[in-house]
Order: structure tokens, then C-alpha cells, then sequence
């Protein structure tokens, strides 16, 4: 009882606080009260970032109550429902585009979008789209990252190849790497999310970006000819044998292994692959990124998953959480938590800097002159929940019994005529 | 002590019942917890499988729209007839636990040494038991693979990455611990058995498998049944040792009801409650048999006894 009686007062103390200044200036202002943050930044790195944040930001506001508490990252994919319901916090974690769904539906999010229109979140104008459903926008981003084939650059010198292009020249690479007893690709389709990659980067280079997006809203039957083309064009590389053997039965950590061995020279992952290679001993004279190939002429799409913060609807100092929210998307702090030494990915504010690194400033690049398509967030987080786990799996039968293609895609669309209820 | 204004005190209502009451009242703690957590849960369980519920949202009544939804599934059935090959194999835990015990039922210097180490595998954590086998199994690195490959066999995939192996693959880690505890229950069974009738059994010419079977088994019976219990309830909980080896795959061939009622109702890309409620009855259901089949037992055992 007292503590949300406290609440209130709080709140209403920091609401007659802000209503006279601007937002925009308001993590001036030093707040009073609570502010309860649960986290999934339990890996070591982020956790140390959103330690720093919470000990910054309590710095600026000495007379702030800050509670941190860091819950495992794949445990709170399911304990964020009874987070947001009992007894709520008042910062959360969580992912952009459809994954908020839910809890937009159920109205467990706060609705912020007075903050993107009030000027107190300058510099995010490119990234709200992610933010955005039913119009409206429902938290912050903090960070994000590309995905792009990252490759051992010693391996592709010894052999003579040269960064493909287009898919012509992937695929007389991969011809080459695999003639001299290679592999093309590693990957580790155990959790099966990887091959969703995979099939983001066919169907948007196949298809392009909006018809990847249809796909994804249901608006195109998945027995449809151009998705059996992305199929087609995917299956290239399978039946060269292109991919690591028995991929089925790693993570995509123990598929790293390939690579760092020089079994197989490229890797199509997120930017966060990059410390575990460096981790295992290869410098960066002997990796590098590059963009996935064209394949049809379709401007760019690429998968840069965004990471969020956002306000659940039962929080006590939604006052306090929009100040944080405020202060983490500011183009200083998010210089300096998507750094190398922090985060090591790519900030979300415009007026941030990336920092000097081989493969943030690559990424940057690509994804800020380079993807006229558009930017997807990944096939997990765009395909409803329940699509993507069916599609997923369809993805990794595909990939290890081609021949099953009629099968897994009747079976995708039957699961999407029910999920989406055409 | 006699301060009774009543001069023919008749006994109160509590002293009148007494003997038909304080069973009740010593059985009511325990009916009420059980009722809350165990009853309760399961009317609750069948009424949300009547519907379809995100788990944040208004449930929405479908009737039996689950129930013909699974009907039709074709997860449910992969994972209904993989709940089958761990029913009937991890039967096999009795009789491996069985030649065990008789192995290790013999009086040899450090011969309790060996019994801990037989044992050693259902202490360790399930969770454990699944990473070993799971490097065990690796393609190309793992003994097991080495040791197939010796002999010409190459499994694609690896035991585990491959459909038609992996289910068994499981189901043989699985029978590690529940082998061992069987041999423990074995174990403890024959120290009861009448060592007068063993000798009778040896004078009369017994030995060997008739001895085994006429004389020893018999005896063993009660041990027998509980194993028969603990093996059918561990099969059809068989959940952690699927999430920690495959976690359902590959393409969810590994799935049985208790990981697709997992994965449907509580996972990442789960929260579908109804459907999950109803692959839950379903499985109720099953054990239900099963459990009905052990209460007639008993019961056929007591009223035998008497």
C-alpha cells in the first residue's frame, strides 16, 4: 500500500514537475521517488552497459530511488507477461515491430507517442517505424545491428575470390571454396531461428523487401509461385552442398567453430557473432563483412533487429521511466553504449557516432545508404509468433531434406490460413 | 472441574461424532491443498481447452475447436507416437535394472563401491544426464559416432539432428537413470526375499532361470510394480531431457505431448493456452488409464491381504 501510495505522490510531484519545461530538457531536472527497471541485459557486456546506465542516470538524480533488476535474457521472453501484469516495473526490455504485438493488444505497453511528437526524442525520426503499430508508438529503441555475411578474409585471398555481388558470383564463389574441400557456409540450425535468416535474405533479394513484408502480414499464400522461387534460388546453394553437414544438431555458437577452424569460410549472422570470432583468436586482417548479394533487381532489404526499452501500462513513475527512456535514447548515451568496448553495435540515434570499427562502421554504411528496400527486423520477430515458430521449423527441414519443399509449404500455408484467418 | 450449571450434562456435538469426525479433520489439510493444487488445476484445465486464450487477453469460447484442431495436427500426432516408443521402451529400464541388481546382489569386498556407481546416474541432475549424452552423440566428434563409425555405420546428422534416430537417441539417455533406479529398487527387494525358500527351491533342483523365474521374481513382485509405476510415470514426463537434447527437433520429430503442451502454451513463441489445455487433457487422459490401472491393483492387493 504505501509503496504505490509513494508512487502516486512521485508521480504526481514529477507531472506538475514537467508540465512547465519542456521534455526535452527534462533529465535536468533532478527527479524524486522510485524507478524500477527489470532488464534482460544478462549477457556480460550488456550487463555491464545497464549497470552503467542505472548508475549514470542515478547520478544525475541523486534524490532517485533506482531499482535495477537483470533477469536472464531467454527467461524473460516468457516471464515479461507476468512482469507486465503483477506488480509491473517501471522500464522494461523487449523487442521491436510485431513482437510487441501481444502486449500492445493487451494493452500492457504504454502508448508514448506524444514523446516522438513533442520534440523529446530528437534524432530517433529514423528508427520509429520499428516502434510503430496501429499507429501509434510504444517504446524506445536502444540499439540494433546488421546482419550480413561476415567471412574469413584470409580464405577468400588464398583461393582468389573477391567479395560477391551478386549471387552469380556467390554462387561461382562458393563453387570454388567448395571444390577446394570447404564449405561455403557455416551455420547451426539446432534452434532453428538462423535458417529464418537465411530465408529473410532469399525472399527480400528474391522478391524484395514489401513482398517479404506481405508474406509476413499473410497477404501472400506461401504455395505461391515467387516464394517457391526464393526456394529455388536458396536450394542452389544446398544442393552444391554449400552449408556445413549436419547443421541440425548445433547452435549457431558451435557452428562458429567451422569458421574459426577455416572448414568453412562465411558465416550469414548478426553483428554479434563478431566478439565470439575475435574471442577465438582471428584478427580482423582475417574476417570480414559484406552485404548478402543481389539476387533479382529489388532494392535492398535488410534484417537489423532492433533492441527496445518501454513503459508497461501498470508501471507506478511512468514520469521517471519517460525521463530514462529519454536520457538512454540521447545521441551521447547512445554513442556510448553501442561503442565497441559497451554494446559493440550500432546506436539508434542520428546524431550518435558509430564507433571506429571495422565492422559497426561497415554495417552503418550499408544499412544507412545501402538498404533502399527497407529495413526488416527478422523473421522472427516480423511473422507473428506463432507463424515463425512453424516457419522455422519448415526453414530447417527444407534445408536438410530439400525434396520435403511441397510438403513443408503446404503444411506453412495451412498453419497460416488458421493463424491469420483467411 | 465440576463447575456445570447443567445437571445432566449431555455430550456435546464434537464428543457425540467424534469417532466419525477427527478422520476428517486430520484428512482436511490435506484434501484442501490437495484440491487446490491438484484438483482444482485440472476441471480448470479441461474448462480453458473449451476455449482460445493468449494467457493476457479475453478468452474466447471455441467448444471443441482444440479438440478437432488436434485431431488434425499432425505434431500431435508425431509427439502422441512418440509417446508411445517411450512408454513401451523405457519399459526396458525394468528388466536392464533387474539382471543389474542380481549382478550387484552378491557379497564381494568394495561390492558397495560398485552399487554407488551404478546408482550415480539417477542422482545427477536429468539436465545433466542430457548434455553428456548430447556431446556423446555429436556427428564427427562424438564417441559414439566414433565408435558407429568404426564399424561402417554413419548416421546423417548425428543421432540427434537425424528424425529416424533421434527419439531413440533420447530415450537411451533416458533409460541411464531410470535403469539405475530400478537396480536400486531391485536392490532392495531381494534383500527381502526368504533365503528358506531359496534353499528349498535348491534342494527340490531349481537353479538358474527356473530359479529366477518361479522362485525369485515372485518375491520381487511388490518391487516389481513399483518399478512398473515410477517407469511409466517417468516415460510419459519425459520433458526435460527433450528440451535439453533437441528441444523437440529436428523439424519437431522428437516431441512428445508433455514438450508440444510445453511449447504450445509456455514457450517463446507459445502463449496458445487453449490448445495447450487441451493437449494437456489429452495427456490426462492417457495417464488416467494408467493410473486407474495401478489404483485396481492396489486396491485388488489390499482387499487380498485382508
Amino acid at each position: 500500500m504505501s509503496f504505490t501510495l509513494k508512487g502516486t505522490i512521485a508521480a504526481l510531484a514529477a507531472s506538475t514537475m514537467l508540465t512547465g519545461a519542456a521534455l526535452a530538457d527534462g533529465h535536468a531536472k533532478p527527479l524524486t521517488g522510485e524507478l524500477r527497471i527489470m532488464s534482460d541485459m544478462s549477457n556480460p557486456a550488456p550487463r555491464a552497459v545497464m549497470e552503467g546506465l542505472a548508475a549514470d542516470f542515478g547520478a544525475m538524480h541523486p534524490d532517485l530511488n533506482i531499482e535495477l533488476e537483470i533477469v536472464d535474457r531467454e527467461a524473460w521472453k516468457t516471464q515479461i507477461r507476468n512482469a507486465l501484469t503483477a506488480n509491473a516495473p517501471d522500464v522494461v526490455n523487449w523487442y521491436a515491430a510485431n513482437r510487441m504485438g501481444p502486449y500492445v493488444n493487451a494493452g500492457l505497453f504504454e502508448d508514448i507517442s506524444d514523446m516522438y511528437t513533442d520534440g523529446s526524442l530528437p534524432g530517433l525520426e529514423a528508427v520509429k517505424g520499428a516502434m510503430t503499430l496501429d499507429g501509434k508508438q510504444w517504446g524506445v529503441p536502444y540499439t540494433y545491428y546488421q546482419w550480413g555475411i561476415y567471412y574469413r578474409e584470409d580464405m577468400f585471398k588464398e583461393l582468389g575470390l573477391t567479395e560477391p555481388v551478386t549471387f552469380e558470383d556467390e554462387l561461382a564463389n562458393c563453387q570454388k571454396i567448395v571444390d577446394s574441400g570447404k564449405k561455403c557456409y557455416a551455420i547451426g540450425t539446432k534452434f532453428l531461428w538462423t535458417a529464418g535468416g537465411w530465408f529473410d535474405y532469399m525472399n527480400m533479394r528474391t522478391n524484395g523487401f514489401d513482398f517479404h513484408m506481405q508474406l509476413a502480414r499473410g497477404e501472400v499464400a506461401w504455395t505461391d509461385e515467387r516464394v517457391r522461387e526464393t526456394f529455388a534460388n536458396w536450394r542452389k546453394i544446398i544442393d552444391m552442398g554449400g552449408y556445413i553437414d549436419d547443421h541440425q544438431s548445433y547452435s549457431w555458437q558451435e557452428a562458429l567453430k567451422f569458421m574459426t577452424d577455416g572448414d568453412a569460410a562465411s558465416y550469414l549472422i548478426g553483428n554479434f557473432a563478431v566478439p565470439h570470432l575475435r574471442e577465438a583468436g582471428l584478427s580482423d586482417e582475417q574476417i570480414d563483412f559484406y552485404q548478402f548479394p543481389t539476387i533479382a533487381d529489388v532494392p535492398q532489404g535488410e534484417d537489423a533487429p532492433t533492441d527496445t526499452f518501454h513503459i508497461p501500462a501498470n508501471a507506478s513513475n511512468k514520469d521517471n521511466a519517460r525521463a530514462f527512456l529519454q536520457y538512454v535514447t540521447s545521441a551521447d548515451v547512445q554513442t556510448k553504449i553501442n561503442a565497441g568496448d559497451a554494446l559493440g553495435q550500432l546506436p539508434v540515434n542520428a546524431a550518435s557516432s558509430v564507433d571506429a570499427d571495422e565492422f559497426l562502421e561497415q554495417g552503418f554504411a550499408m544499412l544507412s545508404t545501402n538498404a533502399q528496400g527497407g529495413v526488416a527486423q527478422f523473421f522472427d520477430r516480423d511473422f507473428p509468433a506463432e507463424m515463425a515458430s512453424v516457419g522455422m521449423e519448415g526453414l530447417q527441414e527444407f534445408m536438410v531434406f530439400p525434396d520435403n519443399l511441397d510438403d513443408i509449404l503446404a503444411r506453412l500455408e495451412e498453419a497460416a490460413t488458421r493463424i491469420y484467418e483467411k | 472441574m465440576t463447575h456445570s450449571t447443567d445437571p445432566a450434562p449431555s455430550k456435546g456435538w464434537y464428543a457425540r461424532n467424534e469417532i466419525r469426525v477427527t478422520p476428517w479433520l486430520f484428512l482436511l489439510p490435506g484434501i484442501l491443498f490437495f484440491a487446490v493444487y491438484v484438483v482444482v488445476p485440472i476441471f480448470q484445465s479441461v474448462w480453458i481447452s473449451f476455449h482460445a486464450w493468449d494467457g493476457l487477453g479475453e478468452k474466447e469460447w471455441i467448444g471443441l475447436g482444440n479438440y478437432e484442431r488436434l485431431a488434425t495436427d499432425r505434431k500431435f500426432e508425431t509427439s502422441f507416437w512418440n509417446n508411445l516408443k517411450w512408454l513401451f521402451l523405457y519399459l526396458l529400464a525394468i528388466p536392464a535394472g533387474l539382471f543389474i541388481a542380481l549382478f550387484l546382489n552378491q557379497k564381494v569386498w568394495g561390492i558397495r563401491l560398485y552399487k554407488s556407481l551404478f546408482f550415480f546416474p539417477f542422482v545427477i541432475s536429468q539436465v545433466v544426464v542430457g548434455l553428456v549424452f548430447s556431446w556423446f552423440y555429436l556427428p564427427n566428434n562424438g564417441l559414439f559416432d566414433v565408435i558407429v563409425g568404426f564399424f561402417g555405420i554413419d548416421i546423417s546428422g548425428g543421432v540427434l539432428g537425424n528424425p529416424n534416430t533421434a527419439t531413440y537417441g533420447i530415450i537411451a539417455a533416458g533409460l541411464w537413470p531410470q535403469t539405475a533406479y530400478c537396480m536400486i529398487l531391485y536392490l532392495t527387494g531381494l534383500n527381502a526375499v526368504d533365503p528358506e525358500q531359496v534353499e528349498a527351491a535348491r534342494l527340490d533342483g531349481a537353479k538358474g532361470w527356473k530359479m529366477l523365474w518361479f522362485v525369485i521374481l515372485p518375491q520381487l513382485k511388490p518391487a516389481t510394480f513399483i518399478a512398473f509405476v515410477v517407469t511409466i510415470i517417468g516415460a510419459l514426463r519425459s520433458f526435460d531431457l527433450i528440451s535439453i537434447m533437441t528441444n523437440g527437433g529436428p523439424f519437431g520429430s522428437t516431441r512428445v505431448l508433455s514438450f508440444f503442451m510445453f511449447e504450445e502454451s509456455l514457450s517463446e513463441f507459445g502463449f496458445r493456452m487453449g490448445y495447450g489445455a487441451s493437449i494437456a487433457v489429452v495427456l490426462f487422459l492417457i495417464m488416467l488409464c494408467f493410473i486407474g490401472y495401478f489404483l485396481w491393483s492396489m486396491y485388488q492387493d489390499e482387499k487380498g491381504g485382508r
